[in-house]
């Protein structure tokens, strides 16, 4: 049906037919939200009332002065330094995986389950895992000898409940940045590493000066993974723990599902959102200076 | 050197087996408690086996209890609307920025890019009044628009893979007489398989894996999807653990199975979708 058309026509129709969709939909669910949230932030919009009155920056300073909101930010710090762990041990295991190794592909295969299996489900199965009475880490610890242990209220201490949970997304999350680093090193040019063993290098050298280098890049977009991973952290507690005990799960998407959703707040909401996006474009803004001072 | 390199050895295999436990240990639990009758459940610890890994009762009392059926379906409908306006807006999309010149193309695919920066989490609290007044809370076209709106992967994965698609092919065609519709529809989008077998093997996942939308956008009983059906069941059911371990089982299965057989796929998709 377009055949009598001249290709001129049929470009500026093509064109324009095939980018109109998409565009809309990424201005009403990407940029128009964005814009508005920064809107709604300076109102004390409820959410449904028609009246939206302007407040100034007292929403802004809701969020910083408020500890019950600010201050849960230290329950995601939690999350972080498992993260930091998390990519240690995949570099570990990815490096392990890329070398001679018997059944490598079975290991891989084995490591990286956790990640497509259902979030929900996950959370509950940990749920059991780390049920006080009939939990089995605490059985297995009570079996161990470590009986002072086997007491442990693994999601009802305040004390551990963030690393408790930081950990099930350990579980869930080490072989995907695994996958990611072997994806890395299997892209370093073999004959690097046939020069080195000729120039008499270890493999610890080896690992420190090839490897490392190569998937610097990397390794710096699983760590922006990882914070903002850190910072965004919802559906664990959420499933879990609904924040508790005390709030000492809380973090702060989980503050703002509350706020907007709960309390009707959206508002304060829409100000603890855009704050959220301002960390994120700093920590990423960081990671492109940084990645551009090595010259890459 | 030879003690150095038999002590790697052991290290390597020492730390694999640490991670195969690791990664088995958790589940282990749900497994051997799912298929454990109600007196095997209080007579045995909770680590010891059951009698039978043959007593099935559990899995379709949990099956039927938290209305697995509906939910199965619902989830099933959303993924092929879902796949099937993200496949067709992503590729054609891609053909009209991968193969023409045109004045803003440029800034148009920067903002598409850009776009992948805002955490999709934060815009929420806007997307949900906008589903509102679009009338589309609680239907299942709200949670389908948003995977087709909200997330650009795809665009992302067919920008990466129409680049190899040599241009001499369109340009042969056109000499034939070709119109661009068609070169679209019978040369591009089928050497695009492998992008579009990605694309669906990733979002097929992330949405059944997908807990917050539904949950936000589809309350009712009568929309019920996977994660939401097993968070309402745990709601009521929180004690009974070999009911509830037999739920995660079953929600855990489809996406264990799509892995094992489609495992090529994933890994190429989760690599080329993570670099972005």
């Amino acid at each position: 049906m377009f055949g009598g058309m001249s290709i001129q026509r049929q470009r500026k129709l093509v064109i324009f037919s095939f980018i109109t969709v998409p565009l809309l939909l990424l201005l009403t669910f990407a940029y128009y939200p964005a814009l508005e949230l920064i809107r709604l932030s300076f109102t004390d919009w409820d959410g449904i009332s028609a009246d939206k009155s302007f407040i100034g920056w007292a929403n802004y300073k809701e969020v910083f002065s408020n500890p019950d909101i600010f201050g849960v930010f230290k329950n995601n710090v939690a999350y972080f330094v498992v993260g930091l762990v998390q990519n240690v041990v995949a570099i570990y295991f990815a490096v392990v995986l890329n070398g001679k190794l018997k059944g490598k592909n079975a290991f891989r295969l084995l490591l990286f389950l956790p990640y497509i299996l259902n979030g929900v489900a996950v959370a509950y199965l940990f749920g059991y895992v780390y049920d006080t009475t009939n939990g089995s880490l605490n059985l297995m610890l009570g079996q161990l000898g470590f009986d002072k242990l086997a007491g442990t209220s693994w999601l009802g201490q305040s004390t551990i409940v963030d690393y408790s949970l930081a950990s099930i997304s350990f579980w869930r999350f080490m072989g995907f940045n695994m996958v990611i680093y072997l994806a890395a090193l299997q892209s370093i040019p073999s004959d690097l590493y046939e020069a080195a063993s000729i120039d008499g290098a270890n493999g610890w050298q080896k690992f420190a000066y090839i490897t490392l280098p190569n998937i610097y890049k990397i390794i710096e977009l699983n760590l922006f993974l990882t914070v903002t991973g850190a910072l965004e952290v919802f559906d664990l507690p959420f499933v879990l723990t609904k924040g508790g005990p005390a709030g000492a799960s809380e973090t702060f998407v989980l503050q703002i599902v509350e706020t907007a959703f709960q309390f009707n707040n959206y508002g304060l909401a829409s100000a603890m959102s855009v704050v959220l996006l301002v960390f994120v474009i700093i920590v990423l803004s960081i990671q492109r200076y940084l990645l551009k001072g090595k010259g890459e | 050197m030879n003690n150095e390199r038999i002590g790697w050895t052991i290290l390597k295999y020492a730390s694999l087996a640490l991670a195969v436990f690791a990664i088995l240990f958790p589940p282990y639990i749900i497994i051997v408690n799912a298929f454990k009758t109600t007196e095997e459940f209080f007579g045995k610890a909770a680590t010891a086996l059951p009698d039978s890994f043959l007593h099935f009762a559990n899995f379709a009392e949990a099956f039927e209890k938290a209305d697995m059926p509906r939910a199965f379906g619902n989830t099933s409908i959303i993924i092929v609307l879902s796949l099937v306006l993200n496949i067709l807006i992503g590729s054609a999309f891609c053909y009209a920025v991968g193969r023409f010149q045109f004045k803003l193309r440029g800034p148009l695919v920067g903002l598409f890019l850009f776009a992948t920066i805002i955490p999709t989490i934060t815009t929420q609290v806007v997307n949900y009044k906008t589903i509102q007044s679009l009338e589309l809370t609680n239907n299942l076209l709200g949670p389908v628009l948003l995977y087709v709106g909200a997330d650009i992967l795809q665009i992302y994965i067919y920008m990466q893979f129409i680049r190899n698609i040599p241009y001499e092919l369109d340009e042969s065609a056109m000499i034939e007489g070709a119109s661009l519709f068609r070169i679209y529809r019978t040369i591009i989008f089928p050497l695009l398989g492998p992008a579009t077998a990605t694309i669906i093997i990733l979002k097929t996942i992330s949405i059944y894996n997908d807990m917050f939308v539904p949950y936000l956008y589809l309350p009712r009983p009568e929309h019920v999807v996977v994660s939401t059906s097993l968070m309402r069941f745990f709601s009521v059911n929180s004690g009974d653990w070999q009911l509830v371990s037999a739920a995660i089982l079953i929600i855990m299965i489809p996406t264990a199975l799509l892995y094992l057989f489609l495992q090529k796929y994933i890994f190429a998709g989760v690599t080329s979708g993570a670099v972005k």
